[in-house]
C-alpha cells in the first residue's frame, strides 16, 4: 500500500497521538512508514502538522504538495492552510469547530470557521464533522483525535483495518481512558461508514 | 529490536550500540531528544549529563576521550559557537576514544537565531563531518563516525538538520548494549598539553591527514551516484538529497550525485562523478558549501563546468528547501514542463494568523507585567534573552527591546547603562540560561560598577526546549537527586547586596520589588520565582462574575490566551485558565474571582 496522510490542527489538540497511532497501525499491517512532526515554538498555540507516509518510495519525510491521499484536519482553517498537500482526488476529514487564534480577543478578526468549511466543500471531497457534538457523550473534546481516526478507518480511505487501529489505540492510551476512547472511535466509525468506499 | 523512533532517537540509540561511554550536551531545538533518548533506554555504566552549557559538555567529553572512552556531545548549531573554543583546540590536540559532536542545524530557521552551517565549522576546524539524509542513515552513520574518529584520532562532527532530527522511522537496534572498554588516561604532556610548538606540528599533520580522509571518503558508501549519465547533473546533500530523490524518481535518466561527507571533501569521488557532465545544480540548505567546493575542485583541476546553485540564484539564499521547491528548481534546470498536481488555493479565504504566545498562566507574563507597571513613565531598557520569555516581546506586553544570544541580555544591559546614564537597564534571563551563560556577565557588572537590574525568571525548568532539568532543579540526567544550586546564593556570593526573591503572581509584591531596586545604584537582582505551568498542576481557575463592566482592561493589559470574548462578553476559558490570578489583580471592579478547580 502507498498512502500519504497529513494530520493538521493547533498545538494541544492531540494531533501527534493520532499520527503515532496511524504510523504504528500501518507498520503493524506490514507497511514501511515514515513520519514527521512539528516540534518547538510552533507548538504553543501555533499551527501543527504531522506527515505520515506509508509505503515504499517515500524519500522526503514531508509529503509533497498534491500528494496527500487524506488530510485529517482538527480545525477548519488548518485544513485550508494545508490543502495544497492534497491530491486532486484526495479527501479531507475536517472538524468544523474553529479554534480562534489566541490573539483573537486582543486583535479581533471575526474568524469563526464557517467560511473555511464552505471553501473546502467547494474545492475537494470532504467529510465535515462537528467535533463538539461528536465528543459530547464523552465529556471532552479531547477525544476528537481518536474519534477522527474512527471516521478515517471506517471510510475505507485509510487503507488500514479498523481492528488494527483499535488495537493500537488500546496500546497507547492510559488504561482508565481506554473504554471512552474506544467509544469515541466507534462514534467516529459510524460517521465514516456513511461515506465508505470499497 | 525494531522500533519506530525519531531521528534524534536513532542517533542516541546508535551511540549506545556503538558502545558510547559518556554522553553530554546542552538542550536546544532540534537536538534535545538525543540525550533524552539515551537517558530513557538502559545505559548501565554510561555517564549521561545535561551540562551547564555546550562548552562544558565538550570539555567533559574531551577528558573522557583522552582516556580512550567513546563520547557523544550534542547541541544545536548555535551551541557549537559556545563550544567552539574547546573544539578548535581539540581539533589540534586530537582524541583517543572516539568523539562524535552532534551539531543540529536548523534551516528556516524554525527555532534558532541563525541559519549557520555546521559544514563550514567542520572546514574551519579542519575536522570531518557527516551529513545524514534520514533517521535510518543517521543510525548507520554514527558507527562510521566513531570509527573515523578513532582511526584518525580526531573529534568528528555530525550534522543532522531539523527534518532529519524530527522525522520518524523504524530502526532496528540491539536491545542490550555494552559500553566500550577503555584503557584510561595515559599521561603524556607532549601530547595532551596544547603549546604553540605542538599546534604548529599538528597543523601540518592535520592538513596532510585531511587529504587522506578525503580519499577514504571518496569510497564511502553514502557518497553515491545514481540515475543515468546525463550531461546536466544534480549534486545534493542531507535532507535536500532526500527531496531531490523524491522528485527524480520519475526522471531516472538524471544523474544525482550525493555528498554525505562534506569535509574533507571527497575530491576523487566528485571528479569521477563529474565525468561527462557539463553542468551541475547544487541543492543544499543554509550555505553554498558543495557549490564552492566543486568550484575550487574544478579550478584546481582545469575542469570546465557550469556550476549552478545559491551563488547563481537558482536556489534561494536563505530558508529551508522542500520537495516542492526542489521540484520547481529542477523543472526549470532540466527544462521540464511545470504541470501542477496541486489544488489551486489562490482563492482561499484569509487564514487566521497564529503567532506563538506565552501560555495561559505563564509566570513570565506576570514578571514582565510587574516591571512594566512599576516602571511606567520612566525611561528603561529591557534586554531579553533566549527562552520562552523571548515571547515577552509580543503585544500587549512589549517587554523585550533586544535579544541577541544566550546570556547577552545581562551584559547588554550594562552597555546601555554606560551610554545612557539616565535610563534604567533591565536584563531578563531564565534560570537555565542564567546557569548556561549568565553568571559571568553578573561578575562583569559587579567588577565594572555597572548600574542594572537583573530579573531572573526562575520557573524551575528549561521550558522552551522541552523541560530539561538544570543545576537549579535538584535533578540530573543520571536520575540523581542533587543539591540545588541556589541562584540567590550565587548572586550574593558574586557580591550583589540587593537580591530580592518574589512570587511574580503577587503583583503588588513584585511591583514593590522593582520599585525598590529602580533607584538604587549598582547591580540589583530580582528573582521572580514561580514554576512553569506546563509541569505543575493548576491551582484553581478564575471566573468572570456579574459585576464585569466589560471594559476589556484584563485582555488589553496582559494578553492571556485564557481571557476571551464570547458574544462580546469578556470571559475566561476554563480549559486554559490555570488560576494564576494575575487578571484578578488587574480588574478595576474586582469582577474576576478564583474558584476551586
Amino acid at each position: 500500500m502507498k498512502k500519504d496522510i497529513l494530520i493538521c490542527g493547533v498545538g494541544g489538540q492531540g494531533t501527534v497521538l493520532a499520527s503515532k497511532i496511524i504510523a504504528a497501525s500501518a507498520s503493524e499491517a506490514g507497511d514501511p512508514v515514515h513520519s514527521a512532526e512539528t516540534i518547538g515554538m510552533a507548538q504553543r498555540g501555533g499551527p501543527v502538522t504531522s506527515h505520515v507516509r506509508i509505503g515504499e518510495g517515500a524519500y522526503s519525510p514531508l509529503i509533497p504538495f498534491g500528494s496527500a491521499d487524506m488530510i485529517l484536519a482538527f480545525e477548519p482553517a488548518e485544513a485550508v492552510r494545508n490543502l495544497r498537500y492534497l491530491k486532486k482526488d484526495g479527501i479531507v476529514i475536517v472538524n468544523s469547530v474553529p479554534v480562534k487564534p489566541v490573539t483573537e480577543s486582543l486583535l479581533p478578526t471575526g474568524y469563526d470557521g464557517t467560511e473555511m468549511t464552505e471553501y473546502l466543500k467547494k474545492k475537494c471531497t470532504c467529510i465535515v464533522i462537528d467535533g463538539e457534538e461528536l465528543c459530547r457523550p464523552f465529556g471532552s473534546s479531547r477525544y476528537f483525535n481518536i474519534a477522527i481516526l474512527g471516521v478515517a478507518a471506517a471510510s475505507g480511505r485509510l487503507g488500514i483495518a479498523k481492528e488494527i487501529v483499535l488495537k493500537e489505540i488500546e496500546r497507547r492510551v492510559p488504561e482508565k481512558y481506554i473504554e471512552a476512547n474506544k467509544a469515541a472511535f466507534q462514534a467516529g466509525a459510524e460517521i465514516g461508514a456513511q461515506y465508505a468506499v470499497n | 529490536m525494531k522500533e519506530y523512533v525519531m531521528g534524534n532517537g536513532a542517533i542516541g540509540l546508535a551511540a549506545l550500540a556503538a558502545g558510547v561511554n559518556l554522553v553530554s550536551g546542552y538542550p536546544g531545538t532540534p537536538s534535545s531528544e538525543i540525550v533524552e533518548t539515551i537517558a530513557k533506554y538502559p545505559h548501565n555504566d554510561v555517564h549521561v549529563e545535561w551540562s551547564v552549557n555546550e562548552k562544558a559538555a565538550m570539555e567533559v567529553a574531551a577528558a573522557a576521550s583522552y582516556s580512550g572512552a567513546r563520547t557523544l556531545v550534542t547541541m544545536k548549531q548555535v551551541g557549537l559557537n559556545v563550544a567552539s573554543d574547546p573544539l578548535m583546540s581539540l581539533a589540534y590536540v586530537g582524541v583517543k576514544g572516539g568523539m562524535v559532536v552532534v551539531s543540529a542545524d536548523d534551516p528556516g530557521p524554525i527555532s534558532s537565531q541563525t541559519e549557520q552551517d555546521t559544514r563550514r565549522f567542520a572546514e574551519f576546524a579542519r575536522i570531518p563531518v557527516f551529513d545524514p539524509a534520514s533517521p535510518e542513515e543517521a543510525y548507520e552513520m554514527i558507527k562510521d563516525a566513531y570509527e573515523c574518529s578513532e582511526r584518525y584520532k580526531t573529534p568528528v562532527l555530525f550534522r543532522p538538520t531539523t527534518r532529519v532530527d524530527h522525522a520518524y522511522a523504524a530502526i532496528e537496534h540491539p536491545e542490550h548494549t555494552v559500553p566500550k572498554k577503555y584503557p584510561g588516561f595515559i599521561k603524556d604532556s607532549s601530547k595532551w598539553v596544547i603549546f604553540p610548538r605542538l599546534s604548529f606540528a599538528n597543523h601540518a599533520m592535520i592538513e596532510k591527514r585531511n587529504v587522506e580522509i578525503g580519499e577514504e571518503f571518496s569510497s564511502y558508501r553514502f557518497n553515491t551516484v545514481e540515475g543515468g549519465n546525463s550531461e546536466k547533473a544534480v549534486v545534493a546533500s542531507g535532507i535536500s538529497y532526500s527531496y531531490a530523490k523524491e522528485f527524480l524518481k520519475d526522471y531516472p535518466e538524471v544523474k544525482l550525485i550525493r555528498v554525505a561527507t562534506p569535509y574533507p571533501f571527497p575530491e576523487s569521488f566528485m571528479k569521477k562523478a563529474l565525468e561527462g557532465v557539463s553542468e551541475v545544480l547544487c541543492l543544499e540548505e543554509l550555505s553554498p558549501y558543495n557549490e564552492e567546493q566543486i568550484a575550487k575542485l574544478c579550478g584546481r583541476n582545469g575542469i570546465l563546468l557550469t556550476i549552478r546553485g545559491k551563488l547563481t540564484g537558482n536556489v534561494p539564499a536563505s530558508g529551508e528547501l522542500s520537495t516542492n521547491m526542489i521540484a520547481g528548481i529542477l523543472q526549470e534546470y532540466l527544462g521540464l514542463p511545470k504541470d501542477s498536481v496541486e489544488i489551486d488555493v489562490s482563492d482561499a479565504p484569509k487564514l487566521p494568523v497564529r503567532p506563538p504566545v506565552l501560555c495561559a498562566g505563564c509566570p513570565h507574563r506576570a514578571s514582565f507585567y510587574a516591571v512594566k507597571k512599576a516602571m511606567k513613565g520612566r525611561k528603561c531598557y529591557f534586554c531579553g534573552d533566549i527562552g520562552c520569555y523571548t515571547l515577552g516581546n509580543a503585544q500587549p506586553l512589549d517587554m523585550a527591546d533586544t535579544c541577541l544570544c544566550m546570556g547577552a541580555g545581562i551584559t547588554m544591559a550594562q552597555g546601555f547603562s554606560w551610554v545612557d546614564k539616565e535610563g534604567i537597564a533591565f536584563a531578563f534571563v531564565g534560570d537555565s540560561t542564567f546557569f548556561a551563560s549568565g553568571m559571568t556577565g553578573v561578575v562583569n557588572a559587579v567588577y565594572n560598577n555597572a548600574n542594572m537590574i537583573l530579573c531572573v525568571l526562575d520557573n524551575s525548568t528549561t521550558a522552551m526546549t522541552g523541560h530539561q532539568p538544570h543545576p537549579g532543579t535538584g535533578r540530573n540526567m543520571m536520575g540523581d537527586i542533587v543539591e540545588k544550586v541556589d541562584i540567590a546564593s550565587v548572586l550574593t556570593g558574586i557580591g550583589l547586596t540587593k537580591v530580592i526573591t518574589v512570587n511574580p503572581l503577587n503583583l503588588n509584591e513584585a511591583m514593590g520589588a522593582v520599585r525598590q531596586c529602580a533607584d538604587l545604584p549598582g547591580v540589583k537582582a530580582i528573582i521572580f520565582k514561580s514554576p512553569c505551568v506546563a509541569i505543575t498542576k493548576p491551582s484553581g481557575k478564575c471566573r468572570v462574575n456579574e459585576s464585569c463592566i466589560n471594559c476589556g482592561k484584563c485582555i488589553k493589559e496582559i494578553g492571556c490566551p485564557a481571557l476571551i470574548r464570547v458574544d462580546g462578553q469578556t470571559t475566561i476559558d476554563p480549559n486554559l485558565c490555570t488560576g494564576c490570578g494575575l487578571c484578578t489583580q488587574i480588574c478595576p471592579v474586582n469582577a474576576i474571582e478564583e474558584v476551586a478547580r
